[in-house]
């Protein structure tokens, strides 16, 4: 789906989001109101510009509309892999659009996040992967890396990797193996503007993708592991 | 075998393994691990792929003192896996940073050796990365300091570059290398032209610890010896805690976009020690670090 | 992957040494080994968890070697192979032992 039809069906009462380079940001009405909608355009691969250009906008929301929620559209490829962005440090720019999302979380901005296109890796990471819910289109492209590269950076054979996918939702890509992680909330399949008024209805409650990847049976470890380090106090180590 | 900055000497950094370095950083005696070995929590995934496991999933976690002061420490093993995150690795350092907002210790010390995500458990690491960003500023946003040390084989790259970027303060060493995607990747996906990762003076000049010191991306640069990031680590607690502010992220911020501004344009390192007015930059990468401080001590060291 | 299991009969006194010691990293060509107690009294017990395969003959010449040489009464030993050479094999297992009993700085 074009980001403008996407926004055409989740934003009905309208918005004004521009998109520059494609990078997105603006404001759309809700039935909760006004949000801040930030985002990527067309698999954009983030570089340290994008990063700082989103950065810039979550510290204008955050000083010029405290408390306002801020949806965050994905479509990226993944980080910019070139020379000049990591000379650079490309690695401190995602990580400062990550403390803003963060500060802006602690300053009571509800952050939420729809993947609509690609949402791979670093540039996944440095975005969306940081919202207190994280949906997905049902045609959305979820990954790390395609297993034909996975077989061939492992030097494990494709049809071992394709049918172990079957069995287990870590290997291949797909929005589905995803949810089944607790790394996707839910997939929105239809009435996007009732899914995102819901959304934006429900407090934030921490980070509960281990907790939904246990109860998916998707990852059945991540969540008893970090529980039982937090139960190890100074004397049981 | 002691000196006045720490009790042990001439134990290299980069050439201990995960336990060795938690052993000569702290205090001797002191370290309690947190679910080791013996509990066997290893990989199920590289378990169905047919591959060796580690007893510890490649990261060390636990508690123990530094000059007598309560810290949380992790640290993962380059040697196992390039120290690439899964699922068991990633969970055990969440949960260490969730037990330091109940803990409240004097700080987490992070000892990263990483190339990011485990390609065998992919969609798990990811996730799993993702999480630890997560627990990281949240133990910050506690009051707790966070404290990154990278000096290892493999660097510190992928998402857990960007972890790195999530500390409070950044501990390296000449040898250590610090970025987003490895040399070699940016090479497999784009081409030699682009990055030649077998051009290994390029490749610590572009991501190497000097270089990270002098664009402000690291706090302290030291000697290859784990006194000496032991000593660094002390120091480190004694400054102020880094808050995630607004009015911090700000003053990031700008520091950020200046640095876009003034060389966003080179195409080396040395096109940017240059402007910043050191003289001689290429014989920058042969200096000794005493040496390369002194040479560069005018350049104002960002959040040192 | 291959799992292989070897016990010993090892009609010693129990070393006193720690509760357990690792040694090793698995990675290529290197390996990691661990060492429990056991209250097995005279037997120790090797499990060898090793990627390479069809070695099973030359893993159980290297343990036999190296019960020999120590006294491994109630002892288990784990490991974690990478396909480390014999040689590397021997060196960790001592390691390991020497760990255990606490004779390593």
């Amino acid at each position: 789906m074009t980001v403008e039809a996407l926004m055409k069906q989740l934003f009905p009462a309208g918005h004004a989001v521009q998109i520059q380079g494609d990078i997105l940001t603006g404001s759309a009405m809700t039935p909760k109101g006004t949000i801040a909608v930030m985002g990527t355009a067309n698999h954009l691969a983030v570089g340290v510009e994008t990063a700082l250009a989103l950065a810039d906008f979550v510290l204008k929301v955050v000083r010029e509309w405290p408390g306002r929620p801020i949806l965050m559209l994905v479509d990226t490829q993944g980080q910019r892999l070139s020379k000049r962005d990591e000379l650079l440090g490309i690695n401190g720019y995602l990580a400062h659009l990550v403390k803003c999302l963060e500060m802006a979380r602690l300053r009571g901005h509800r952050l939420l996040s729809l993947v609509y296109g690609e949402a791979v890796s670093g540039g996944f990471l440095s975005f969306g992967l940081m919202a207190d819910e994280i949906h997905a289109l049902p045609d959305a492209k979820v990954r790390v890396m395609n297993l034909p590269a996975m077989a061939r950076i492992t030097k494990l054979p494709l049809a071992m990797l394709e049918e172990l996918s079957s069995a287990s939702p870590s290997f291949a890509p797909g929005v589905e193996n995803f949810l089944q992680l607790g790394g996707v909330c839910s997939i929105w399949s239809d009435m996007l503007s009732e899914q995102l008024a819901n959304a934006l209805g429900r407090q934030a409650a921490g980070d509960q993708r281990r907790q939904q990847g246990l109860q998916r049976l998707g990852r059945k470890l991540a969540h008893q592991v970090s529980q039982s380090v937090t139960a190890c106090g100074p004397g049981d180590g | 075998m002691s000196d006045l900055s720490g009790r042990h000497r001439g134990h290299s950094y980069y050439e201990a393994n995960a336990r060795g370095r938690i052993t000569h950083l702290l205090d001797a005696g002191s370290f309690r691990e947190i679910l080791g070995p013996t509990e066997r929590l290893t990989s199920p995934h590289l378990e169905l792929l047919g591959l060796p496991c580690a007893f510890d999933d490649g990261i060390v976690v636990g508690h123990g003192r530094i000059d007598g002061r309560q810290v949380l420490i992790a640290s993962q093993e380059g040697g196992f896996m390039g120290g690439a995150v899964g699922e068991v690795h990633g969970a055990k350092l969440t949960g260490l940073l969730e037990l330091a907002v109940q803990e409240r210790p004097a700080a987490v010390l992070l000892l990263l050796e990483s190339g990011g995500v485990r390609l065998h458990e992919a969609n798990a690491g990811l996730i799993a990365i993702s999480e630890i960003i997560r627990a990281l500023l949240a133990a910050r946003a506690a009051g707790i300091p966070v404290i990154g040390l990278i000096g290892g084989v493999y660097g510190c790259f992928g998402g857990m570059g960007i972890v790195a970027r999530c500390c409070d303060s950044l501990i390296i060493n000449e040898e250590g290398r610090l970025g987003l995607s490895g040399p070699d990747v940016i090479e497999t996906t784009m081409g030699v032209e682009e990055f030649d990762a077998a051009d290994r003076a390029l490749v610590w000049r572009t991501v190497g610890g000097k270089h990270r010191l002098l664009l402000g991306e690291v706090q302290r640069l030291v000697e290859d010896d784990i006194a000496a990031f032991r000593s660094a680590a002390l120091e480190t607690l004694e400054q102020p805690i880094q808050d995630l502010s607004l009015e911090a992220l700000e003053a990031e911020h700008q520091a950020l976009s200046a640095r876009l501004t003034d060389y966003g344009s080179c195409q080396d390192a040395t096109e940017i020690w240059s402007q910043l007015g050191l003289h001689d930059p290429l014989q920058l990468p042969l200096l000794d670090i005493q040496s390369f401080l002194k040479a560069t001590c005018k350049i104002g060291r960002e959040g040192a | 992957m291959e799992h292989l299991r070897f016990e010993f009969k090892t009609p010693g006194n129990r070393p006193s040494g720690r509760a357990s010691a690792l040694v090793g990293v698995v990675s290529s060509g290197n390996l990691e080994v661990m060492v429990e107690s056991t209250d097995l009294n005279e037997a120790c017990q090797v499990e060898v968890n090793t990627s390479a395969r069809g070695f099973a003959a030359i893993w159980q010449a290297v343990l036999t070697d190296f019960a020999e040489r120590h006294d491994l009464a109630g002892l288990r030993i784990s490991i974690n192979d990478g396909g480390a050479t014999p040689a590397v094999v021997s060196l960790r297992l001592d390691q390991a032992i020497e760990e255990f009993l606490g004779m390593s700085s």
